[in-house]
């Protein structure tokens, strides 16, 4: 299984080593920089990299690179699902997951993630577990950790990983009983030049934030649970009891957490609420191109469209952009040629639109590339599915 | 805890001296800087008395460690804590104690003792921590320690304990190989323990120790199914992809039939989902081909533990896990019958929105599936379409599933994709994009030319490298049918002023060549340009203006003479030894010399020879061969300690294997409902008398059969008979304790029957309701036999309080058919009496629902067939069970079919819905199954098992048939409380052998019942049903037009329709325009209300009034489609 996790950040340095067997050499690390050299971008250095001893098994978070050696036949997803949880519980503890934070809770870090793996095979992924083996650091911790001398270590041993449900610490107590369900859609579409969709999919998560005493059995339904087309659950859910009537059973875990996601197909036409309308063109001969573009909102069912952001990486032939947009600010970086356009919130009343001109390279002949547009936006409070919840009872 | 009070014990400590402390912090600013003297302060700080500055010490010796920086000179002062009290100094301890013990090996001894103290602690967790530092330690000679330390765990009380100790068995195996065979041993014990927390580490532990010792499974292979869904996930995929291996061991190929069809027709490369190469490919159709007429009379049954796992891992599909998902993805691919395969499609594409790094492995195992299952993945084609976000690696696999999923009907589409891919800025993707149409036009001869013409007008675009790659590909396509296409080689000759990318030139040059035939006047012209670039040129071109020079020289020699010459000439002093030795050898070959051998006459031969067209092949080409999901896969290359996917066997290894001896063999199912079940035995009893009298009454009804049938149905239906007769007797003995249960069910079924009276008034369901009657008679009668021999009062009284039940029914007649019955006691079987006793007595066994007798139950059974013999008297009537009268009543009803005869080896099964009240519980409905043993061998023990149903949802079995002599036919009936709901109830149809997975849909007519009611009353229940129900108006009515079929025009056609397809009953009606019928649900006695009223012309309007939408709504359909066709 896992050998070891190496820690190498944007400039190339190893800045963390944890060995679960016998110490692997950080040479190893040297095929991965090889790699990494040889691809273009960051995210196209391959997961899985094969060096004539080991395999090196990477994923890239937060500008970071988890790199995991490994010696023998393991299922390459098994790795890479068992990182990005790591990332997930470092993401928890220390708020943000970058180099300096990792850093700041080197010992923590260690601590964790000599409880996550044993000897190469995963022990306590949890959160809950974890959290009640290690706490983690907040500023009056710390600062009741400095002048007390006590630490992070929780002074009881875990007990949640010999109960029935290992995703609940137990003896959970508190004054105020809340729980909270966000739910998250994201449209995931291509849409053509003309304006048609392609294909639009929409994939839906439901967080959770349940603070509630004891061991609560939580059950939540649907209005028209035929809608989620595909869910993946978290492992409190009840499966049987989902299959059988469509409602969600659970007893859940303290804190945040994941309790579902979810698939509508792409076979239920979906309403994507914005549209563009652009024109790029470039003319032969001249060094210059007409750039505009206009956003409009659409079937938003009255919900303002917020944090528009649009971005598009423009031909290598560009030099420059000189552009005009009617609000919001947008930024051309002439070396990776990506302009970005951050919009804010589209007023239908008066569409946003950015206008102007871009200079090409003289005596290029006209890029032949379509640059491509994407769009990011958020709608509070609506859900393109059209998924509603019916009730909740505990 | 100690640790507590430790820490209490300090924190007092250091704020009384805290100040000092803090001030000068001896190693404050000294982590990394090279200087020797801070590991003296470290050092200093370590055998202080404090523990907040060993803690602070330690924590950064720990940060040192996670820079690589070697900390290894303070050992001798770290292991000195490692007794120390505070829990986190503790912890940190160890941290460097694990990762340095194995360079101080002798220091490292100093602290084995204080884990030795801990294994003894009475904390589980303790414990279970200084196991797993203690295996962590990589000392040699504490290996015995070690061992001893395992096996103990191994037994601990606690299961987080003997996890670990499953844990620390890998450890000590790669410490030392030697210890293995004991391990094994471990391993074995710890594969039987029966917690979910153990299951997958143990598991683990034996994929690394002995992978090769699959038997050690066998005993613990259903456990681990039934497990698998609450063991953690990362346990989860270890068991999936051990039993994935397992299975292929074990079972036999599920698509072992289809295989051999399609190799009748021809396609015999898809299925053969195992193979490892061709040559095996061969061999094994040979040898399927050699048997196939034994394949074919035995068609393939999947063994029922095969099925079980599949069952089990389906679930699983729904992971939060993306490996979980994967292996649950891989053990379909590689066990499932086909036909089932699909599900794991969409689960799949749902990783594809994850983490790149997630999507990356799941494209490449897409990919592989694609090719051996396009259609599976053909649904989600446009879920791989490529975004303009997505890394390139990304992008071109998804191209990759693309072109793998072109066919013919999708590849407009998909060129459409490829078309705006080329416009990509991307540009490794663009030439990937190229290679792809390339593909796609090589598999798909109808699109070839499009996709011809598309390249060739990419030779043209300013992208150098989109050019070079099209002129790659191109070449390859061209050599499918080059005579075709001769101005497009021309236009490629052209390109050579322009095109530098050394393989496009290289490409140009060997299509010029190869086909100089076609462009005869070019040919020698671009040899002539050639020529001269020749010196500046990369080997890679030299060596095919060589090519081209020869070519030429060979078919235009008059005009490429001195060229060619010249070239050779050239060649002759490159650098490149490889260019030197083939411009050599080619002037060999070419030139004619004296010396020249017998080879340069075939010259011609040999260069010009007809080349077989490129095979475009993707690259995932026959890579299943390795398991899917796993590294090795994914590299295409062996990884280190990979395990290969088996074979499946040619014939199964001994299911048997698998079973558990008898003690624990009571699978969970069993042990929990045991107690359960034999209640409900109680209450099924009347139900298996309705099984055996539903044969009995007819016969007594038309009574000229009788006799016939009666001696014809050999000695096995009486058996059957008699046997389940015998259970019954041994049920009325056990009834003891719970009688008073009993009784409060008969009252309830008392009520039930009078609930029902109004329903038996209509006249469609009086013949079956006769019969009911009819044989519920007969038990009684039976059962009054028996009374009088055994002295078992309490099952008289039982069966006297079920008498009255039905008494009350209709007694009259009853009574006056119960007289017939009587007055003719059956002669025959009294014969066999006998010599059948102590058979009987063996199958009574048998017969009890526990697997093996238990001691209490015996006694009762011997000392019941005393009275058995007498019972059989009275039982003879149902020995007709067979009698083929018996379906005749049945016949109008609609059959369907359970289980067709291939499939079940020869047994058969159809059943019906036979609209009787299903006596023992009046919400169920009754369902008739008829088997037929079509088969040379008998049949015994058929019974249900493993019902699987939606929740409410309720199963009464039916008795177990002991035996099903072969051409011979039973009946049973079971009861189903379907809930009001047209969900399927699955079970397994069990036979002594074999395990079948039937399930048994109702249509919606068959989940009511007729109800009486005056036409009054039905227009106020109609009413009701409007308004007063409150909720939504008019939700409760649906009404349809519809017109009706030419022969279904008069009201007794309609009548008979809707009967036929809903259970109801007719409403007396004044008018002749309208037909009303009335219904209550089984299960929730809802009323249903329909009423058709005709109109002029056939056309009709139909409405339907029920308080449960749903199945209003349906039986509307049901109705629509009965009437109009």
């Amino acid at each position: 299984m896992i050998h070891s996790l190496f820690l190498v950040n944007a400039s190339g340095d190893i800045f963390l080593e944890k060995h679960w067997k016998s110490v692997v050499s950080r040479s190893v690390c040297d095929y991965f920089f090889e790699a990494q050299e040889r691809a273009t971008e960051p995210e196209n250095v391959p997961p899985v990299i094969p060096t004539p001893h080991h395999y090196l098994i990477s994923v890239l978070r937060h500008r970071i690179y988890f790199v995991a050696v490994i010696q023998s036949e393991v299922p390459p997803l098994f790795v890479i699902e068992f990182l990005h949880r790591v990332v997930d519980t470092f993401q928890d503890y220390f708020g943000v997951c970058t180099e300096a934070a990792i850093k700041d809770n080197v010992v923590v870090v260690y601590e964790l993630l000599e409880e996550m793996l044993d000897n190469g095979f995963p022990l306590a992924t949890e959160s809950n577990i974890l959290k009640e083996l290690i706490k983690p650091p907040t500023i009056l911790r710390t600062m009741v950790n400095t002048i007390t001398g006590s630490t992070n270590v929780g002074e009881q041993l875990p007990t949640g990983q010999l109960s029935v449900v290992p995703w609940r610490r137990t003896g959970v107590k508190y004054t105020n009983n809340e729980a909270y369900f966000d739910v998250v859609e994201e449209i995931d579409a291509i849409i053509d030049k003309s304006g048609s969709t392609i294909t639009a999919e929409i994939q839906g998560v439901i967080d959770a934030c349940v603070k509630l005493t004891g061991m609560p059995d939580l059950t939540l339904s649907f209005m028209n649970p035929r809608l989620l087309d595909d869910v993946s659950f978290h492992p409190c859910v009840r499966f049987k009891r989902w299959e059988a009537e469509r409602i969600l059973s659970f007893i859940p875990p303290d804190g945040n957490f994941r309790l579902l996601s979810y698939h509508v197909s792409s076979q239920n036409l979906v309403a994507i609420p914005v549209y563009v309308k652009h024109n790029i063109t470039f003319r032969e001969g001249s060094s210059q191109g007409r750039f505009d573009l206009t956003l409009g909102p659409k079937q938003t069912m009255g919900k303002a469209v917020e944090s528009v952001l649009v971005s598009s990486q423009l031909p290598r032939g560009v030099l420059n952009a000189n552009l005009n947009p009617s609000q919001g600010t947008y930024t051309f970086d002439p070396v990776t040629k990506m302009l970005s356009w951050d919009v804010g919130k589209i007023n239908p009343q008066k569409l946003p639109s950015l206008k102007g001109t871009m200079s090409l390279q003289a005596g290029a002949s006209k890029p032949d590339e379509n640059p491509s547009i994407n769009i990011q936006f958020k709608i509070q409070q609506m859900a393109i599915s059209g998924c509603t919840q019916a009730g909740q009872t505990l | 805890m100690s640790a507590s009070s430790a820490f209490n014990d300090e924190k007092g400590g250091s704020s009384s001296v805290g100040e000092p402390e803090y001030g000068h912090d001896p190693a404050s600013g000294g982590i990394f800087s090279s200087d020797y003297k801070r590991h003296d302060d470290l050092k200093e700080m370590l055998d202080s008395n404090k523990d907040s500055l060993k803690l602070e010490a330690m924590k950064r010796i720990v940060a040192m460690i996670a820079r690589g920086k070697n900390a290894s000179d303070l050992f001798p002062a770290v292991v000195k804590n490692v007794a120390c009290k505070n829990i986190e100094v503790k912890k940190l301890v160890y941290v460097y104690l694990v990762r340095y013990a194995e360079e101080q090996q002798d220091l490292a001894l100093l602290s084995i003792s204080t884990f030795q103290r801990g294994l003894k602690d009475p904390n589980q967790l303790i414990r279970a921590s200084a196991l797993r530092v203690l295996s962590s330690i990589r000392v040699t000679i504490i290996v015995p320690i070690m061992m001893l330390a395992i096996k103990e765990a191994a037994s601990d009380m606690s299961p987080y304990v003997r996890k670990t100790a499953a844990h620390a068995i890998p450890k000590l195996y790669s410490l030392d190989p030697e210890q293995k065979d004991q391990l094994i041993e471990v391993i074995e014990k710890l594969l039987a323990d029966k917690t979910t927390l153990v299951a997958g580490s143990v598991v683990m532990a034996f994929e690394e120790v002995c992978p090769e010792r699959i038997d050690l499974i066998h005993k613990n292979y259903r456990k681990l199914c039934n497990l698998l869904i609450d063991v953690e996930e990362w346990g989860q995929v270890v068991i999936i992809n051990m039993l994935t291996r397992y299975a292929r061991t074990q079972f036999l190929n599920p698509n072992m039939n289809e295989s051999l069809l399609e190799e009748g027709s021809g396609g015999d490369r898809t299925f053969y989902g195992s193979d490892e190469d061709e040559d095996e490919d061969e061999e094994e159709k040979e040898k399927k081909a050699e048997t196939p007429a034994m394949a074919k009379r035995k068609p393939y049954v999947m063994d029922p533990d095969h099925r079980l796992l599949l069952r089990n891992t389906k679930p699983l599909l729904q992971s939060r896990n993306a490996a979980v998902v994967m292996a649950v993805a891989q053990l379909y691919f590689h066990l499932a019958p086909k036909a089932e395969v699909g599900v794991i499609a969409k689960a799949l594409v749902r990783l594809l929105r994850s983490h790149s790094e997630v999507q990356y492995v799941v494209l490449q195992n897409v990919a592989t599936m694609t090719i051996k299952r396009r259609g599976m993945f053909e649904p989600y084609l446009k879920s791989f379409y490529i975004r303009s976000t997505d890394p390139t690696q990304i992008k071109v696999l998804k191209l990759e599933v693309l072109t793998n999923l072109a066919n013919e009907t999708n590849i407009s589409t998909i060129l459409r994709e490829f078309q705006t891919y080329i416009k990509s800025m991307d540009k490794d993707f663009v030439a990937a994009t190229i290679q792809a149409i390339g593909r796609c036009a090589t598999n798909i001869g109808e699109v070839r030319d499009t996709c011809l013409n598309g390249l060739v007008q990419l030779l043209s675009n300013r992208d150098e490298l989109v050019v070079a790659e099209s002129v790659v590909v191109i070449k390859k396509l061209l050599q499918m049918q080059p005579e075709k296409h001769s101005d497009i080689i021309k236009h490629m000759a052209k390109l050579t002023d322009n095109i530098q990318v050394p393989m496009a030139r290289a490409s140009i040059l060997w299509l010029i060549g190869e086909y100089c035939e076609h462009v005869p006047k070019i040919a020698p012209d671009v040899l002539r340009k050639m020529a001269k670039s020749f010196t500046n040129e990369e080997d890679i071109v030299k060596l095919q203006i060589i090519n081209l020079a020869a070519k030429l020289y060979l078919t235009n020699s008059k005009q490429t003479k001195l060229l060619t010459q010249y070239v050779l000439n050239l060649a002759k002093y490159d650098q490149n030894y490889d260019i030197r030795d083939r411009a050599r050898f080619i002037r060999q070959l070419i030139v004619p010399t004296e010396k020249s051998g017998a080879l340069s006459k075939y010259a011609k031969k040999l260069f010009l020879a007809l080349k077989p067209a490129p095979v475009l092949e993707s690259p995932f080409k026959d890579r299943d061969h390795f398991q899917l999901g796993s590294l090795s896969h994914l590299l295409n290359a062996k990884a280190g300690g990979y395990q290969e996917l088996p074979d499946w066997p040619e014939a199964a290894p001994d299911p048997s294997v698998r079973n558990v001896e008898v003690k624990d063999s009571v699978p969970e199912w069993t042990k929990c409902s045991s107690r359960e079940k034999r209640k409900e035995k109680k209450v099924e009893k009347p139900f298996y008398s309705d099984s055996e009298g539903e044969s009995g009454p007819t016969e007594s009804a038309d009574s000229e059969s009788d006799s016939a049938s009666g001696s014809e149905s050999g000695s096995g239906s009486e058996e059957s008979a008699s046997r389940s007769e015998s259970e019954e007797s041994e049920d009325g003995s056990e009834s003891e304790e719970e009688e008073e249960e009993e009784e409060e069910e008969k009252e309830k079924k008392k009520k039930k029957k009078e609930l029902k009276k109004p329903v038996q008034e209509s006249e469609s369901e009086q013949s079956s309701e006769e019969e009911e009657r009819k044989h519920q008679r007969k038990t009684k009668q039976r059962k009054s036999d028996s009374e009088s021999e055994s002295d078992e009062d309490e099952e008289s009284e039982s069966e006297s309080s079920q008498s009255e039940s039905e008494e009350s029914e209709s007694e009259a007649e009853v009574k006056k058919k119960k007289k017939a019955a009587e007055s003719k006691p059956p002669s025959k079987p009294v014969k066999k009496e006998s010599k059948k006793e102590k058979k009987e007595m063996s199958l009574l066994d048998l017969d009890d629902f526990e697997p093996a007798p238990s001691p209490q139950v015996t006694p009762v059974n011997t000392f019941l067939s005393n009275s058995l013999v007498t019972d059989l008297e009275g039982l003879s009537l149902s020995d007709t069970v067979l009698s083929p009268a018996t379906i005749a009543p049945s016949s109008a009803l609609k059959n369907y079919e359970l289980l067709h005869r291939i499939t079940g080896e020869g047994l058969s099964v159809e059943y019906c819905f036979s609209r009787q009240p299903f006596s023992p519980d009046a919400n169920m409905v009754a369902v008739q199954m008829q088997f037929t043993n079509n088969a040379t061998a008998d049949t015994k023990n058929l019974h249900i098992e493993d019902v699987k149903l939606q929740s409410g949802m309720r199963v009464k079995e039916f008795s177990e048939i002991e035996l099903l002599p072969a051409g011979e036919t039973a009946t049973a009936v079971m009861g189903i409380d379907f809930c009001d709901s047209t969900q399927a109830a699955n079970f397994q149809l069990c036979t002594h052998t074999r395990k079948f997975f039937v399930s048994i849909q109702p249509p919606v007519g068959e989940l009511m019942r007729p109800v009486f009611l005056t036409e009054n009353e039905f227009k106020k229940e109609q009413e009701k049903l409007l308004h007063n129900l409150g909720q939504l108006m008019g939700m409760n009515e649906i009404t349809e037009k519809l017109t009706l079929d030419m022969k279904c025009r008069n009201e007794h056609t309609i009548v008979q329709r809707v009967t036929t397809a809903a259970n109801l009953s007719r409403v007396p009606c004044g008018s002749d325009k309208e037909c009303r019928f009335a219904g209550r649900t089984v299960s929730s006695s809802s009323l249903v209300l329909v009423t058709v009223a005709t109109k002029e012309e056939g056309a009709a309007q139909l409405t339907v009034n029920c308080e449960k939408m749903v199945i209003g709504t349906m039986l509307v359909k049901d109705i629509l489609l009965a009437l109009t066709q």
